[in-house]
């Protein structure tokens, strides 16, 4: 066991645990922040996404030494109900989730692609989030809520 | 845990302050899940105060076993109960999944929930409303006919100063009435004499309301089952190997003697499991645990070739005779010509996204149970029967899983996690790990479809004897599941049987027999290859079978495939108006099958047809492919499906499912094939048993056929059936290829197009 600090969502977080856990352990087990959740523990579905200092990173593969003084941000980070992101918005209109397990990763691995893209193509949105699993088959939904952030940044 | 505990006595009195905002999941149902005074084994079906509650402030608290499992469907049902008791929709809140609340209305599954939970919740509200209106007539002084309610006030028609709102009359305080309820489970008739609303008068079913359990899934403030916390909590895992199970000769205590936090070994029968404090402890303990297997007592089969030969050869032990009609061996050897083939499905997975969760807090002869259980009661009763203790000692609460489509029915996790927490005496989490998932994943039975057809001298088909044979599914209602049989307990009976619809049965044809033959098959918790219920069981495979031959004879006697197939959809005028209506909307135009001018270079475009009735909801689908002749690959660009479930509770809802659905078919017609040999399932992650993805997905176009006259039909599951084969259907336009076997790999697609 080792403290480690962390910075999640903003918040210097300080953990006691073995530095080899992954990531999404931590976040769960220690934080309580369920947003990020356990799909595969391989890296292969993206459930667990969170990003780290603003690229997208599975959480289920990295231990959580790696994640010392990086940024971290969960989909907890990005809004609430009460105030969501943009995305999170756009999600709900679309009514883009059946069950809704993936879409931690879906919302995360799109704020991913807009920040550095704001203005992506169908192509685009789909070969970035072609390594994130969605089982009911929601795809159409999410590439459409991801466009209507789009739009809206462009009438903004 | 710091929530309070609310029970249905302490709601009646509530004024407002426990439900803020309309949350199913969120802090209400935090605190409405910590247990409840009035602990009875399920609740009276013929007492009114069974199904709802109305507080002072006049929400409506609905006490239902039906859950949602992210199809939306509890949004649907809370539509229903505002619509009949003509309250405002965000009045309504759904108390789902408690055992010690909710009557039980049966499994969640076959997508009955609207059709027949929606009937009873209906059924249950117009008793409440008539109940309602007689408290108010006395109130208000006025006779009933001269009532009228507008979001939960009763007023006078023309005096509309006289009022009085649902919560002053009733609420704080029981209905006190009995009400008729015969049957049980998704059978059960509730109130079968009460009149309900004229449909004419709808405002709130009908409309696409968004759906309630959305905006936490999106920030992460919804809580699944994976999310369950309870105080004092340990974590387990599960030691099974991904192969057949057998019994633990040897455990090595020591192999896991240097991970810090583990609290125990738990070995019970053939079950092996360690708990620990912390989750990445149990984890790694049990990867770590050094496990020696005994010889396993039944060899897995070799393969996909030693189960069909199996399920060929193997005597059925029950034909479901769907139809039989005429005299189909004389109408083939008067045929002029005659057509057979033979069908190929393979096991597949459900795929659930999330692993399965529950936490189990066993403490005597009394356990508490979070779970994503598609059957609240199911559950219970086969813990409790597991445990040895009485079902009204099992308090199951429902929490949300990842989609399950079927799988969650067999709630293999919550016994192991009962087990776990009775052998440590607190409460324990368990989770499965993807291989545990992959593997142990009660699957969607292989199938085997033979067809034999004959037309005669004019084309017209004069014979059609369709078998389809299949395993039934071991886990099944009074078998046991997983853990039970590990610690001893033995299969009562083969299983329950893989459904009988799709075998062509739509059609009308003078000599017919469609049957559907079952193959014993009680391997459970023997071998990997265990089955159960896969959305739409059954009919996928059949569809494919019947649908590809019907396709085969319309293209060989020059017929377009539409017209073909409406010349015998003679026997429900629904099913003929979804396939006009899916081929409008495709811009379908008539020609045989594989007689369009050939695409040029190795792209071949083709198109498909099929039409389908799942549980008398009716689907028909176009496909839009192209095909890679040199590399065997296919495109589905494009898939069209019109739909009739009758009365559309929710539009929006349904599409939303249907486009699952279709996407959903697409991977398991392209992607799925569960492998396997003699030492194991070979296929126990996302890379080597690969579902849809976003590079993937066809673009989608959907016809809604609402009848607002009919009752509501299922949406859940319907749309799968037709896809595979309209598909395949599009492979033999684009190639003048037949594929018989699912998935349609580009080593098939090559082999059929060389054949």
């Amino acid at each position: 066991m080792a403290r480690i600090s962390l910075n999640v969502n903003g918040k210097t977080r300080v953990v006691d645990a073995d530095p080899n856990t992954p990531l999404l352990y931590v976040l769960r087990g220690n934080l309580d922040l369920h947003g990020p959740r356990f799909g595969c523990g391989l890296g292969q579905c993206g459930a667990c996404t969170v990003l780290m200092n603003g690229s997208t990173m599975r959480s289920c593969m990295l231990p959580v030494s790696a994640a010392e003084n990086k940024n971290i941000t969960t989909l907890e980070g990005l809004g609430s109900v009460a105030h969501p992101h943009a995305i999170q918005a756009a999600f709900v209109e679309e009514q883009a989730a059946q069950c809704g397990y993936c879409m931690n990763g879906m919302v995360m691995g799109a704020k991913a692609l807009l920040d550095k893209n704001p203005h992506p193509s169908v192509s685009d949105i789909k070969s970035t989030l072609n390594s994130y699993i969605c089982r009911c088959g929601t795809h159409l939904r999410i590439i459409r809520a991801i466009q209507r952030v789009a739009n809206a940044s462009v009438k903004a | 845990m710091d929530t309070k505990t609310i029970s249905r006595r302490d709601l009646l009195k509530s004024t407002g302050v426990l439900v803020v905002g309309f949350s199913f999941f969120g802090t209400a149902a935090k605190v409405l899940a910590q247990g409840d005074e009035l602990s009875v084994d399920g609740m009276d079906p013929t007492v009114l105060d069974s199904w709802l509650a109305i507080s002072k402030d006049g929400t409506v608290t609905v006490y239902t076993g039906k859950v949602e499992l992210g199809t939306g469907v509890v949004t649907a049902l809370a539509q229903i109960v505002a619509e009949e008791l003509d309250v405002p929709f965000k009045k309504v809140y759904m108390d789902s999944g408690d055992t010690d609340k909710a009557v039980d209305q049966g499994v969640t599954a076959a997508a009955r929930t609207v059709e027949r939970g929606g009937v009873q919740l209906r059924q249950a509200s117009a008793a409440a409303r008539q109940e309602l209106l007689k408290l108010a007539s006395v109130r208000l002084d006025s006779p009933v006919d001269q009532l009228t309610v507008t979001d939960g006030v009763v007023s006078v028609v023309g005096s509309p100063a006289k009022k009085i709102a649902y919560g002053d009359l009733l609420g704080g305080k029981r209905f006190n009435i009995k009400i008729v309820a015969a049957g049980i489970g998704w059978d059960m008739k509730v109130a079968p004499d009460v009149p309900p609303k004229n449909p004419k008068d709808y405002k709130i079913v009908g409309k696409s309301i968004p759906r309630v359990d959305l905006p936490e899934k999106f920030t992460g403030e919804f809580i699944y089952s994976q999310d369950t916390k309870v105080p004092g909590m340990l974590h387990g895992r599960v030691v099974r190997p991904a192969t057949s199970l057998s019994a633990p000769a040897s455990i090595d205590e020591s192999s896991i003697s240097n991970i810090p936090g583990v609290v125990k070994i738990v070995r019970e029968g053939t079950f092996v499991g360690v708990v620990a404090e912390t989750e990445w402890a149990a984890i790694q303990a049990a990867r770590a645990l050094k496990v020696t297997w005994s010889e396993p007592t039944l060899k897995m089969m070799s393969g996909p070739t030693e189960v069909f030969d199996y399920l060929k050869n193997t005597k059925s032990f029950k034909d479901t005779v769907v139809v039989n009609k005429g005299n189909v061996d004389a109408g083939l050897s008067s045929a002029q010509k005659k057509y057979e083939a033979t069908y190929y499905f393979p096991f597949q997975l459900h795929g659930m996204m999330g692993p399965p969760c529950a936490v189990a807090d066993v403490q005597g002869n009394k356990a508490t149970i979070w779970t994503g259980t598609q059957g609240p009661f199911r559950t219970r009763d086969s813990i409790a029967k597991m445990l040895n203790i009485p079902p009204k000692n099992v308090h199951l609460l429902y929490r949300e899983g990842s989609g399950s489509y079927g799988r969650l029915e067999s709630d293999d996790v919550a016994e192991d996690a009962a087990l776990m927490s009775r052998a440590v005496g607190k409460p324990v989490r368990v989770q499965w790990m993807r291989e545990d998932e992959h593997a142990w994943d009660p699957k969607g039975p292989a199938q085997l479809s033979t067809v034999r057809a004959g037309v005669d001298a004019q084309g017209k088909v004069i014979a059609w004897d369709f078998t389809d044979r299949s395993l039934p599914w071991s886990e099944s209602e009074n078998n046991p599941l997983l853990a039970s049989t590990q610690i001893g307990m033995k299969p009562t009976g083969p299983g329950f049987l893989n459904g009988a619809g799709g075998g062509g049965q739509i059609y009308n044809f003078e000599n017919q027999k469609v049957v559907a033959s079952n193959i014993p098959w009680v391997q459970q918790g023997q071998w990997p290859l265990r089955t159960s219920n896969l959305r739409a069981p059954g009919d996928l495979a059949r569809v494919f079978a019947s649908e590809s031959t019907i396709d085969e004879i319309a293209a060989d006697q020059r017929v377009d495939p539409v017209q073909f197939r409406l010349r015998y959809l003679t026997s429900d005028k629904r099913i003929s108006e979804v396939l006009i209506a899916t081929a409008k909307k495709a811009g379908w135009t008539d020609r045989p099958a594989h007689t369009a001018a050939p695409s040029a270079g190795n792209k071949a475009a083709g198109r498909g047809v099929a039409a389908a009735n799942r549980a008398n909801t009716m689907t028909a689908a176009v496909a839009e492919i192209e095909v890679d002749k040199s590399t065997g690959d296919v495109t589905v660009k494009k898939i069209t499906l019109a739909h009739d479930c009758g009365l559309i509770v929710n539009p929006d809802g349904l599409k939303n499912q249907i486009e699952g659905n279709i996407l959903q078919a697409v991977s398991r017609a392209l992607l799925e094939e569960v492998k396997f040999d003699s030492t194991g399932q070979k296929n126990l992650d996302w890379d080597s048993y690969p579902v849809i993805r976003f590079n993937q997905i066809p673009e989608v176009e959907i016809v809604l056929i609402d009848r607002p006259e009919m009752q509501p039909l299922g949406g859940g599951e319907p749309s799968i059936v037709p896809v595979t084969a309209a598909i395949a259907n599009a492979i033999f336009d684009a190639t003048g290829a037949r594929l018989r076997q699912v998935p349609f790999t580009p080593e098939r697609v090559l082999s059929a197009i060389k054949a």
